[in-house]
């Protein structure tokens, strides 16, 4: 059965490109996708009349009511697991986990069901759920809000992820994600909530599940997801004054991954840095390098480096710098790539 | 078939805190349900200062003891303000206020003894304060410096724990450690106690708790403090039962008692511990009281609550009631109030000097005690990442 498809020809706005924070881009595609499919459920900790804790959520409740946006118990495992059976009977569920540190209390229910009931029943169930995750570090918050887990879920086969690192992509992406008949884990890159950027309401810039070549440039590519794409840009800012060309792309889609427009930049800078807050060992950051080395090996002319968060639990805030890559960090291994 | 009333409906006796939704006089008001803790609160003082007498809960107080109840809540009531004013003036990155839930931290916390071992949250500065913890000790984590710098070996005072209801299987593993270490039901016989919130009982971890504990009869007091809101939402939102009740379903007993009375929570506490470590336990305790100030200053509570509920409950705060008590009985007088308030005053000087000292760690600490045995892969990783924090450092990037 197809899924109920989303008229959005009743909210186009009449100017169609607005400026807003990609917290407003999140809000306002998720009251879209709930005006246009009744079956669309907002759910989770203080999302109702706070309107979540980032204010994602933010009068949501107000105009749909409490049974579409629902404060939920405190419990990360109830609201994935309910989220299960609700998607079974017809419903379209956004869950919110508060921080990403707290989604492991529904680990189990995302590993074991989410991702296997379509497999196991050969089809005949299907799961449109989203279960939005704001994520990353820079914010100086105590421990397990800062962290970067997006691989645990792009390691688990039968869920999608993805990531929106502006607010175009922040306002499309979250209505695509609603749409998709699989489940998608989104990754809100929490530290960039507030900044501004161009909204076309009428169009979306891409599909859910493609790259995007942010900045076109001829010395080494950049690839990065979520926070560290405005990272990514900058240093690339950065180099164009030391007279070096950066390409950045944004990956967007972190499971699966949409690799042909690196394959295609990396063919002609022959040079490749991978970007992510995450720690680097078993990564997303890993298996880029792996699968560049491999489809890209005639054209490379440095190894692919990573520039990643450290293998290390993410550390009090005072010391979180350290940690998270940054501009110098970037340019860097920008500098041993060309070096090498 | 009839389905006998008995069976669906709560008993006439569940107080009011079972309504799912506050009647429509406390809807005028500006007050939900939950204002009133029911017919089996255990309470030994009462707001206005009153001593009254429990069947089942007797506490011989002297003035001494109850001057030191009270210096201990003023001193942690001070050092939470402060932390909180340090917040604000940009010196923390973040606070947890405990404003309101002294007497149920104190009255917790008095009734543990050295050897028994306590499994906070992180709203617990009271109890910290209890157990030998200095607030000072408290300040890194929230300035981001460390995350927590108590040995919680030598306090009996495991760290904060962030991930809410995470703390209770671990509490209730180390009683069974405390119960086959054969430390249960003689002389020099311990107990666990653990914190978490109304919120919390949602959990599955705090559910596992109850069943673990249970099954093996640990010596663990489950000390739930209902502070009636997890961040935004009441505690309605997380049971139709009165908590304390929950306890029965899993085999053992529930209490309620009054949060805001630290002799009622001392006496209720002593008993809990004590039927533990004479293997009686679990048992569950729920202190019924109010979060007065914000979740956390990240938090703006006049987007979910009315400010009359706040008023409502400073009638019922936790430390005046013992100061009226305690001038009452002529048990203390105003140079003993004052000698608390600058014992207080000093404190916050204190916590003030050394949170604006409190030094960022070395470059190169993030590494540190990552493993116990080592890990070659992150050594290397170290060595890599001091080499480029040197290059910095000389000047030549």
């Amino acid at each position: 059965m197809a899924a109920p498809t989303m008229d959005r020809s009743a909210s186009a706005e009449p100017s169609a490109v607005q400026t807003m924070t990609i917290a407003k881009a999140i809000n306002n595609g998720l009251r879209a996708a709930m005006e246009a499919n009744p079956k669309v459920l907002v759910m989770g900790e203080d999302v109702g009349k706070l309107g979540g804790v980032f204010r994602i959520t933010d009068g949501l409740q107000k105009d749909f009511g409490e049974q579409r946006v629902l404060d939920t118990p405190l419990s990360e495992s109830g609201i994935i697991g309910t989220a299960v059976g609700l998607a079974i009977r017809g419903y379209r569920p956004v869950c919110e986990i508060q921080f990403e540190g707290f989604i492991f209390p529904g680990f189990d229910q995302l590993v074991s069901q989410v991702a296997k009931l379509h497999y196991r029943t050969q089809g005949r169930l299907k799961l449109p759920m989203v279960i939005r995750v704001p994520f990353g570090g820079g914010i100086g918050a105590v421990e397990h809000h800062s962290e970067s887990p997006e691989s645990y879920f792009a390691h688990t086969a039968g869920l999608k992820v993805v990531s929106c690192a502006n607010p175009a992509d922040a306002y499309w992406m979250i209505q695509q994600a609603i749409d998709s008949d699989d489940p998608v884990l989104f990754f809100e890159p929490k530290r960039r909530y507030y900044e501004k950027g161009q909204v076309d309401t009428t169009a979306a810039p891409a599909p859910l599940f493609q790259s995007r070549v942010l900045r076109s440039g001829t010395d080494v590519t950049v690839v990065a997801y979520g926070p560290m794409v405005r990272t990514s840009l900058d240093a690339a800012a950065a180099a164009e004054d030391e007279g070096r060309s950066l390409e950045v792309i944004d990956l967007r889609a972190l499971s699966p991954l949409d690799l042909a427009p690196v394959y295609e930049s990396v063919r002609r800078t022959g040079r490749l840095v991978v970007v992510s807050e995450a720690p680097g060992e078993s990564s997303i950051a890993g298996e880029i390098a792996a699968k560049v080395q491999q489809e890209c090996f005639y054209s490379l002319e440095a190894p692919v480096l990573r520039v990643t968060g450290f293998d290390t639990p993410y550390p009090p805030s005072k010391l979180e710098e350290e940690f998270l890559p940054d501009l110098d960090r970037v340019l860097h291994a920008v500098d041993r790539s060309l070096a090498w | 078939m009839s389905s006998p009333e008995k069976w669906t409906q709560p008993g006439p006796d569940s107080p009011p805190a079972t309504a799912a939704t506050p009647t429509a006089e406390q809807v005028i008001a500006g007050l939900r349900a939950t204002d009133e803790g029911g017919a089996d609160l255990v309470q030994l003082l009462t707001p206005e200062g009153e001593r009254v007498e429990h069947p089942d809960f007797h506490l011989d107080i002297s003035g001494e003891e109850l001057r030191g109840l009270y210096r201990d809540m003023v001193l942690v009531r001070r050092a939470d303000r402060e932390a909180n004013a340090l917040q604000r003036k940009g010196e923390l990155g973040l606070w947890v206020p405990l404003l309101g839930q002294e007497a149920a931290q104190i009255g917790a916390g008095r009734a543990l003894k050295p050897n028994d071992m306590a499994f906070p949250s992180y709203r617990e500065h009271g109890v910290a304060w209890c157990r030998g913890v200095r607030p000072t000790e408290i300040l890194g984590m929230f300035r981001g410096t460390d995350n927590g710098s108590w040995d919680p070996v030598e306090h009996r005072f495991h760290p904060y724990t962030i991930v809410i209801g995470n703390q209770v299987l671990n509490a209730a593993g180390y009683a069974m450690g405390q119960k086959f270490d054969g430390k249960v039901g003689d002389a020099d016989s311990e107990a666990t106690m653990v914190f978490f919130g109304d919120g919390a009982t949602s959990q599955g971890d705090v559910h596992e708790g109850f069943v673990w504990a249970a099954v093996y009869d640990a010596p663990l007091v489950f000390f739930c403090q209902n502070n009636q809101w997890a961040i935004s939402e009441p505690t309605e939102r997380q049971s139709r039962l009165p908590l304390y009740q929950r306890a029965r379903g899993y085999g053992f007993p529930g209490i309620r008692v009054d949060g805001n009375d630290v002799l009622a929570t001392l006496a209720v506490s002593r008993w809990a511990l004590e039927e533990c470590r004479q293997g009686n336990g679990p048992i569950l305790i729920e202190a019924f009281t109010y979060r007065m100030d914000a979740h956390t200053t990240s938090d703006d509570p006049s987007r979910y609550r009315l400010s009359d509920e706040l008023e409502m409950w400073k009638l019922k705060d936790p430390i005046e009631r013992v100061k009226v008590h305690l001038v009452k009985q002529q048990w203390a007088d105003q140079a003993f109030f004052d000698s608390v308030e600058a014992d207080a005053e000093e404190l916050a000087v204190e916590m003030r000097e050394f949170c604006v000292n409190l030094e960022t760690p070395p470059a190169g600490r993030i590494f540190s005690q990552v493993y116990a045995e080592g890990n070659p892969v992150l050594e290397a990783q170290r060595d890599e990442f001091l080499a480029y924090h040197a290059g910095f450092a000389g000047g030549e990037h």
